[in-house]
């Protein structure tokens, strides 16, 4: 066992863990922060992607005890005072999700896209940066106007990455 | 890159903007990381099961040596098929019978003897922990002969192919034939032209983003299972289970949480449902299963693949006087729940696609291979006649020279109701003004000019046009049971299942129109036999069509139930009551709303008011829609970039347009990802799966997808109270062959006349090189 301490949505954690526990197993099941999904298991679909010091990453490829220090926001993290992230609000207003599997992945890949990029996003970068996010229900159409539309609402927001 | 072209604008669909796009329900809890899906169920008390699964095609099972993994502390049952010999087989719901009944081998939750499959269950492991039953599983020992596979149709039904299956000589489960041979025969000896083709429609994964889940259990004291599962058809898995089981349905419950997509593949009753129940009960404690994606790919239900030949008689001015189909359709080495139909009954009424055609003939082959059994999945069926009718149209347009939009509009079928050779009554449809629509969204006038500066570029252009007719339904009843309490909110219980469609957006629509209630009133009660007594499930387009129709109808019985009450209210006689409105009015009397009459009758009988709508035995519907898709190719490469996709479609009435254009979204990123990337390859030789990750299985990307432009136009039916035609499954029926007439478009001038799908650019550039006539490359397979 292996002893961890992190910082997730802003609240100190401290647990003794197998070492060979993955981050994701971690947030599901000794947090039971379930908002973070495992869609595959060779890293390609995005389901669990959450932040790691303000950076996206799989959580699914990432071990538990390499976080220690860290501070990690997940979906459930987003979200302040019940009010929805402006980018979980675009998703929202643009239909950007069905089933919701991928949702959570996405949403965190795309604050992070904003956070490198900027808040004025072509489509053509939006769909490239996409790349490690996989949906099989909205063919992508929403989710990248949901992007663009949740990058221009978070200029002048308080940002993300200082929210953690 | 489009910016010249006026009509663009025009085309791009209105819906997020129509007043109708209702945002959704269900998104703020999916939005908020709050989803329930049955992975994120903690049972603490729960065991967790693995599958050992066959690593060959096709193998006797000389032994099995467990005992190492039976040893292993924390691991509390291995299960091979010796052990589970009082489960019963898991049946087939659509034993289709035609020239002779379909052949139904034994599908036993494991194993028996022999795998037919790469990823067949040989033994089912249940520990304390996941780690432990995987530890466990990896200590197995199982002996394998080799035995020779077939996992290729072209071969599959040749009497030296490999046998699967002792009771099916030559592979072949069902000879499915249909039409008047007689007359197609005629058609084809007096046409003026016939045109050939051979199609392969590939074999595709549905890989619904979240993976299948089990959690079994049984109430020893009630003698009852329970299973949860990440479904989309709870009736019919609850049934075949009691068969599988030996039991009456009424002693299991079936439910699901929040489903994280299905496509079709959720609706099959997986042997591992079987078998978290079987060892729940054994073991006394709830036993869970979760499927790792290469578990899915390797023995989930797959879909399409099937091989083809159809040939088209027209007459002198183009004409078409017959349709002759032939099919080998691949069923895998098991017969699926509902795997039959999907090259049989579900394209039937499909076949011929939106076009009049006298005479039609149809003869399947279904055989067993050794692969993963194959299922519906999107459109099952439908995409494959679809796409057999316009190719042949398109290949006609072209050694005719006709212009295939001129073609096409030759051959609508224009007066109605029209009756199908097979017997398929379309209702409705203004299929020639949709192509006119879409060309003029399209520019087809400017195209011309658009493909000189793509050559200047040294790229190849192409302009594809197809067509489609859906036939939407799936089971033809549905029920919906609507409770009215006294502070006005409504349960809808429904046997439709969303997964992901939004229907507690979409059916509070529906009601809160019918009841005058506020849309925020209505509460869904779907995929739970313990609280929904019947259902069809997920499926066909349905839920709009059957289950809104259900809705209307017990909504309007809530509207009776309601009108003793309004009377009393009221002081009037219940015939002199008129509800309108969302109110009960009498002349002279006043009027009353609906959530009065409920308090009032919660007051009085201590009951909320109850309805029930039953929608039985309805027709099937016609969504349709002409598309256009343009690209570019890379001749030195063969990649290809889908740089446009428009569509005018027809969905009937539409309830929330956003909604129904994010099914038709998707259903185009199957469809093209079905006509340029996704394609569940096994190795000819040795049947191993190829493509058994997402790392290996070409999923569509954001980047391999255009924007789409939509309109969708409302030409309602009358075959359902809402006029609706069903959204959810056209996509994919259109977009397969609308891509590769695009690709063929643009390799024309190079002498390229066929490609089949997935049009990789692998298989573009030995088309170009084998069209060039160049000796250095090799025909692709």
């Amino acid at each position: 066992m292996t002893t961890v301490n992190l910082t997730v949505n802003g609240k100190p954690v401290a647990a003794k863990i197998d070492p060979r526990t993955l981050l994701v197993q971690f947030l599901r099941e000794n947090l039971r922060l379930t908002g973070t999904h495992v869609g595959c298991d060779t890293s390609q679909c995005g389901a669990c992607v959450v932040h790691v010091d303000g950076h996206a990453i799989k959580a699914c490829t990432t071990l538990a005890a390499s976080c220690d220090g860290a501070s990690v926001t997940t979906i459930e993290g987003l979200a302040h005072n019940g009010e929805l992230h402006p980018m979980q609000e675009a998703f929202r207003e643009h239909h950007g999700l069905q089933c919701g599997f991928c949702t959570p992945g996405m949403i965190m890949t795309a604050v992070d896209l904003v956070q490198r990029k900027g808040n004025h996003l072509e489509e053509h970068t939006i769909r490239e940066e996409l790349d490690g996010n996989i949906c099989r229900c909205t063919g992508y159409h929403n989710i990248v106007k949901a992007i663009a539309a949740g990058a221009e609402a978070m200029a002048g927001q308080v940002s993300a990455q200082a929210a953690e | 890159m489009h910016s010249k072209i006026p009509d663009r604008a025009a085309a791009v669909s209105a819906a997020p903007m129509d007043p109708r796009s209702l945002r959704r329900f269900e998104d703020e809890r999916f939005l908020m990381g709050q989803g329930r899906y049955l992975d994120d169920e903690a049972v603490p008390e729960a065991l967790h099961a693995t599958v050992l699964r066959s690593p060959h095609a096709h193998a006797t099972i000389m032994s099995i040596d467990a005992q190492a993994a039976r040893n292993l502390p924390g691991v509390k049952a291995v299960y091979t098929a010796a052990d589970i010999a009082d489960l019963g087989s898991l049946p087939c719901s659509l034993a289709v019978s035609n020239q002779a009944p379909l052949i139904v081998p034994p599908r036993p939750a494991l194993a028996e003897g022999r795998v037919r499959h790469v990823g067949d269950l040989v033994a089912f492991i249940v520990a304390e922990t996941a780690e432990l039953a995987r530890e466990a599983c990896d200590l197995i020992v199982v002996d394998y002969d080799i035995l020779p596979s077939v996992t290729e149709l072209a071969t599959a039904n040749e009497p030296e192919a490999p046998e699967i299956w002792p009771q099916a000589p030559a592979n072949l489960a069902l000879r499915y034939r249909l039409g008047d041979e007689a007359a197609v025969a005629a058609a084809i000896e007096r046409a003026a032209h016939v045109v050939n083709c051979r199609l392969i429609n590939n074999r595709i994964v549905a890989a619904a983003l979240e993976p299948r889940v089990a959690i079994g259990s049984f109430d020893e004291a009630i003698s009852r299972y329970r299973l949860l599962l990440s479904g989309a058809s709870v009736h019919d898995i609850r049934r075949e289970l009691a068969t599988a089981l030996r039991v009456a349905p009424e002693r299991i419950d079936v439910a699901c949480p929040d489903v994280g997509g299905g496509f079709g593949m959720k609706n099959v009753t997986y042997p591992e449902y079987a078998l978290v129940l079987v060892a729940a009960k054994r073991l006394g404690r709830p036993v869970r299963w979760l499927a790792e994606r290469i578990e899915d790919f390797s023995s989930g239900a797959h879909a399409r693949d099937n091989l083809t030949k159809g040939r088209l008689a027209l007459g002198a001015k183009g004409r078409f006087l017959a349709l002759q189909v032939e099919t080998i359709a691949n069923l895998g080495a098991y017969v699926s729940s509902l795997g039959p139909g999907s090259a049989t009954t579900a394209p039937t009424p499909a076949m011929g696609g939106l076009y009049d055609i006298p005479a039609m003939t149809m003869d399947v082959r279904c055989v067993f291979t050794n692969t993963a059994p194959i299922d519906a999945y999107r459109g099952a069926g439908k995409p494959e006649a679809n796409y057999l009718i316009e190719r042949l149209i398109d290949e006609a347009a072209h050694q005719l020279r006709i212009d295939p939009a001129v073609l096409r509009k030759r051959n609508f079928i224009r007066k109605f109701p029209y009756r199908k050779p097979f017997g398929a009554v379309v209702d409705c449809g203004s299929f020639a003004a949709n192509l006119d629509r879409v060309l003029v969204a399209a520019d087809r006038p400017g195209f011309r000019h658009r493909r000189a500066q793509s050559r200047q570029r040294g790229l190849l252009r192409g302009f594809g046009i197809g067509c489609f007719i859906e036939t939407a339904r799936g089971n033809p009843n549905e029920d919906a049971w609507l409770t009215l309490r006294r502070d006005g909110s409504v349960d809808m219980a429904i046997g439709t299942q969303s997964n992901g469609q939004g229907h507690e957006t979409s059916f509070a629509q529906v009601l809160a129109v019918q009841l005058g209630l506020p849309v925020e009133s209505f509460r869904l009660v779907q995929g739970d036999t313990g609280r929904v007594p019947s259902g069809g499930g997920h499926g066909g387009a349905r839920s709009l069509h059957m289950g809104g129709g259900a809705l209307v109808l017990a909504a309007r019985a809530l509207i009776e139930a309601g009108r003793l009450t309004a009377a009393q209210l009221l002081q009037a006689t219940p015939e002199a009551v008129l509800f309108r409105d969302g109110r009960y009015e009498a002349p002279g009397s006043g009027e009353v709303d609906l959530a009065m009459v409920a308090r009032h009758h919660a007051e009085t009988t201590g009951q909320p008011l109850l309805s029930h709508g039953s929608h039985h035995n309805a027709p099937i519907t016609f969504p349709n829609g002409a598309q256009v898709a343009e690209v570019e190719v890379d001749p030195e490469t063969g990649a290809v970039a889908l740089l446009r996709y428009v569509a005018v479609d027809d969905y009937g009435t539409l309830v929330n347009p956003m909604l129904a254009a994010g099914q038709i979204h998707g259903g185009l990123a199957q469809g093209i990802g079905q006509a340029l990337m996704e394609e569940a390859r096994y190795d000819p030789d040795g049947g191993q799966l190829l493509s058994a990750t997402f790392m290996d299985y070409a999923m569509p990307r954001a980047i391999d997808l255009p924007d789409f432009e939509l309109s969708l136009m409302e030409l309602p039916t009358k075959e359902n109270p809402l006029g609706v035609k069903g959204a959810g499954q056209a996509g994919c029926i259109g977009a397969p062959q609308t891509v590769v007439h695009a690709i063929l478009d643009a390799l024309r001038p190079l002498g390229v006349t066929h490609i089949d799908m997935p049009a990789t650019p692998a298989r573009i550039w030995h088309a170009i090189r084998n069209a060039r006539g160049s000796s250095a490359a090799g025909r692709p397979r």
